[in-house]
Parts: C-alpha cells; structure tokens; sequence
C-alpha cells in the first residue's frame, strides 16, 4: 500500500516536522521504497510468536524510596532558549490561530 | 601511535609522563584537524588532569587506566561540556552531568581528550550525517570511516588518542572499527550502563571502545562495565576479569560460520581473508562449523522498522522549549515545536522520525511495529540456537570496505544494507567484536566480526586476541 502525499503530510504533522513541497515529494518516494523493504516481514508467519520488546530477561527494578539530589531550578535552566528566574519561556499557547 | 601497554612501560621505566603523553595525542589531533574527527579538545583540562595522575603515579595510588588517553563520541554526556550529538538542534547544550561511564574512566584515572564527531544522533552508516560537517577515513581522505561513531573510530586509527568510546545501535562500532583497520566492541545489552547516553533507540543502544588491541578494549570494558542502579535496563551480573581471559589458546573451541552471512551479496577479497582466520583457528584445534541463522535476510526490514519507531519517540523531546535549538521564527507554541525541529534536524534525522511515526501510527502499528517485534524474536531464537551447537559465531564486519563520500548518500536503503552483519546484534542483545583482518588490493581495511552469546565477552575477547597475535 503505497504512501500518498496526504500521508506524508499527516504523518509530519503527527511528527511536529513541516517540508516544503519538494521535499514531501521525496520522502514520499524514499518511505515508499523503505517501507516497500521492509514488507518482506509478511512473508514469515508470525501468528504464534511473542513480540520481543527487551532483549534481556528483566525482572521489575525495585529501589527503597529515598531522596536523592537531584536538579535544582537553576541548573535545570540553564540550557533553555527563554527562560524567567524558575520557568522555561514559551509563545502564547492560548488564543492561537489555527 | 601506541598501546597502552606501550605507554605503561614508558610511564613506568620514566620515558615519558602523562603530560608528554597528553601533549603527544594533542599535537596529532592538531596535526590531523583535516580529518575533522572532534567536535570538541579540553587540552587545559587535560594536562592538569595529566599532570595529577603523574603525581598519583608516582606515589603509587594510580587507578588502572593512569595514562590512557580516551576521546569519547559526543552522544555521551560529560558534565559542563557540550554534548551536541553532531546536530545543530544541540549544538549550544551543556550537560548538566556525566554519563556513569565517563565517571568510571575518569574514577579509573583515564584521560578524556575530547569529544568525536559522528553522524547526527547516531544515525548513519558513514558519518557524513555529522551537522558540522563529515569525518574522513585517513587512509584515503576521498572516502569515508564508517559510522555512526567515525569520529571515534578515526581518532584511534590516526594516533589521536588511545582509545574511545562510541556508541552501536545496528553496527555504529564494529562497522566504522572495520573501515579504519582497528577492534572495536559492542558489549551485551545491559553490559555497560547507558546513563548519560543520549539516546536513539533505547533498546538497542549499547556504548563500548574502540583500541588497537584486543587487550585495551578488555581493559576499558573492565571499568565501564557493570551494573548502574541509574540504569534500570543494565544487568547486575558479575564483572569476570577480561583480561585474564585472554588466554591464546582457541583448541577445542566450536565456532560456527553462520552460511547466510557467506552469500553472493559478500565481497570476494573479504570472504577469502575472512576464511584465512578461520583457516588459522582451525589449524589450531578450534572446531569450525557451518550453522544456519534462517532469519537473517528479514534483520534489516525488522531492525528499522523498531529503531525508526523508538528514534521517533526518544526525538519528541527535542521542542525547542527547555533546552536546544529554538526558531526565532515562531510567534505560537505549535509553530514552534514545528520550526525547531524541521530547522533543527538534519535529512536524515527527519528521514528516520517521518519512518518511525508511520509504523507507530493508528492502521500501521501492528503490520509493521508489532510484526517487527515479533521478528526481532525470531531472529534472537536463530542466536539462541546457534549457541547451543556453537560456542561463537565469525562472520564479515561489513560486505564492502570503506565507500566513497557521497556515494550512498542519495540511497538511503543502500546506506541502511551496508548495517547487513551488524544489526543482528543488537536485535538479539549479543556482543560482537570487530578486529582487523587483512587489506583489499586498494589497501583498504577488512573486518572480522566474532558474536558471542549474551555476556559472552571474555569468549570473543579471547578469539579476536587469539587472531591478533597470528600475525
């Protein structure tokens, strides 16, 4: 099932990324010939086999429930665009124009 | 350029101190800047560390690394240093803290020269991805060292350092270890500790060193290795001695040549010098045998699909509103999400984020993310398999010797195939190791690749030292 220029588009925006027209072109012809590759998966009948999602057999990690130092404000602000003396700066969230 | 044997010697028969060591490694990467393999050099932080290691050598109290110079990729943090990735979205970020790992060298008394250029975040197979421009092969400056850890791998095979770390998430050490002629490792999964590690595809990224010996690359494992409770995923298993593992002797061993990996996409000049190795342990008692992985041909498809889809997610927090590049061209919050990111990442970042959104996303989740973690099972129980009628695998690092700067840049399935021996280890979660094995008739070096079992490390240490010492 071949991507389309309207699914580029609407998985750019799922993805918060934009391109220009060009670009949608060639990554629509780029995600058609990879996801084209990687189809070959249906070749194999995987319908009794369990999706492996970590690779080393991991029991839930415990720890006691201590406080450790952890990030002050200010270092936490230190690398942020925009900034006040204890908040990270934005653009205006509300009233924007769709 | 030495090992650090070499250097311990000078260290200890007062030939040299740490500081004109130091000084030796940071006029070489002066000397060698064309080949832009460091992002970042601290020479003052440097040669006073240097200069304190003299010290506590000659009071007897040096820890185990005192006089090894290491260069670190720069996906890894070190605390009030930049850590950028090889991406313009990072290019002014401090960390904030080091990565265990950088704590363990620096605890072991190695010194950090430096950070390494590599492919942005990781992703690429000839670090021409790098935002600040590509790395290039020192043998031949037309051609590339691999990736996505070039920058590692070239600052070891051209004397700037003694060894380095890097990172593999489908080949990122053992592929560029091959093209620059030196060893390099992947650990297990859960080996070394991934704190600090900035990451791509978390369940499959694996930090580990670069040498020109086998024994230095035991000798860095020693210390990075390990169980970190700041590392839920790493494995508290015991630390065995790897040196001591290094025993020279492979008789009696079972070492197996998975058949699928000996196909007709292998270069000629690599397969015959593969074989010459393998000729050499048979001749000395290993037992070699033909195994099947019958699942090789579907590791590409599966391991892209399941590295894009959790690049995808592990990139979302690059949003240009705590920390990184923000576009000044922005008036609304979702507008600059937007422009950060688009201007902010490069081609094939974006490549792979647009990949894994689509096999993440509602209609497509499980025809290919699920289907892919279901393969990754299969190929795993293909390692599993093997294991129990061999001790080891051999294969090649790479189907091709180090390609030309821009040729596969237009081609990204064909970038992505040249991860064909490598990715399979980090499917399974399995250590591999790359060691030089010969020349092709351009003089350029070929790769040997030894995969072991998980936590199998002293194992393939001990073959790959074995090979080393046959020439």
């Amino acid at each position: 099932m071949p991507v389309t220029i309207h699914e580029v588009e609407h998985i750019a925006q799922l993805a918060h990324l934009e391109f220009s027209s060009e670009e949608k072109k060639k990554l629509m012809q780029e995600m058609n010939q990879i996801l084209g590759y990687m189809e070959q998966l249906n070749k194999l009948d995987t319908d009794a086999v369990e999706p492996l999602s970590h690779v080393i057999e991991l029991k839930n990690v415990f720890r006691a429930d201590v406080v450790e130092p952890g990030l002050q404000t200010g270092d936490a602000l230190k690398n942020a665009p925009s900034k006040t003396d204890e908040f990270f700066k934005v653009p205006k969230v509300i009233g924007e124009k769709e | 350029m030495k090992t650090f044997d070499a250097i311990k010697a000078d260290l200890a028969s007062g030939a040299a101190t740490c500081v004109q060591v130091t000084r030796q490694y940071l006029d070489a990467i002066e000397r060698q800047k064309d080949l832009n393999a460091f992002l970042a050099v601290f020479p003052e932080r440097t040669l006073s560390q240097a200069d304190l290691i003299d010290k506590k050598i000659a009071a007897g109290t040096a820890g185990p690394l005192a006089g090894m110079v290491i260069a670190v990729k720069d996906v890894i943090c070190m605390q009030n240093e930049r850590v950028s990735c090889g991406s313009k979205i990072l290019k002014n970020f401090i960390s904030l803290y080091d990565a265990t790992v950088i704590r363990r060298l620096q605890d072991a008394d190695a010194l950090l020269i430096g950070k390494c250029n590599m492919d942005e975040f990781a992703m690429g197979s000839s670090t021409e991805n790098s935002a600040f421009g590509r790395v290039k092969l020192p043998q031949d400056r037309d051609r590339v060292p691999g990736g996505s850890s070039g920058g590692s791998a070239v600052a070891v095979t051209s004397g700037m350092s003694t060894a380095s770390l890097g990172s593999d998430t489908g080949g990122s050490i053992r592929q560029p270890a091959a093209f620059c002629g030196i060893c390099g490792l992947k650990p297990t999964y859960g080996r070394v500790s991934r704190y600090g590690l900035v990451a791509y595809a978390s369940s499959f990224d694996s930090i580990g060193p670069f040498a020109l010996t086998v024994k230095d690359i035991a000798s860095v494992l020693q210390v990075i290795a390990g169980y970190d409770p700041k590392d839920s995923t790493s494995a508290d298993i015991p630390i065995p001695d790897y040196n001591s593992s290094l025993t020279r002797n492979v008789r009696g061993l079972r070492i197996g040549l998975p058949k699928e990996y000996f196909g007709s996409a292998l270069n000629e000049e690599i397969k015959s010098s593969v074989e010459k190795s393998i000729d050499i342990l048979r001749k000395n008692g290993a037992i070699i045998k033909e195994v099947s992985l019958p699942h090789t041909e579907y590791t590409i498809a599966a391991y892209y699909i399941l590295a894009t889809a959790e690049a995808s997610s592990n990139l979302a927090r690059f949003d240009g509103a705590r920390y990184g590049y923000r576009s000044d061209d922005a008036d609304t919050l979702s507008a600059m999400y937007v422009k950060s990111r688009s201007e902010g990442f490069g081609p094939e970042v974006k490549r792979r984020i647009m990949l894994g959104t689509y096999v993440l996303s509602s209609g497509y989740y499980d025809a290919y993310y699920r289907k892919g973690q279901k393969v990754r099972r299969l190929i795993q129980q293909d390692f599993f398999e093997a294991f129990n009628e061999v001790d080891c695998l051999i294969t090649p690092t790479s189907p091709t010797t180090s390609f030309k700067a821009g040729e596969k840049m237009d081609d990204p399935l064909q970038m992505y195939l040249s991860d064909i021996y490598t990715t399979s280890a980090n499917l399974a979660g399995i250590p591999g190791i790359s060691i030089p094995c010969g020349n092709d008739s351009k003089g350029l070096p070929i790769g040997l690749q030894i995969m072991g079992p998980q936590f199998g490390e002293p194992l393939i240490l001990r073959i790959a030292d074995f090979l080393e010492h046959q020439k």
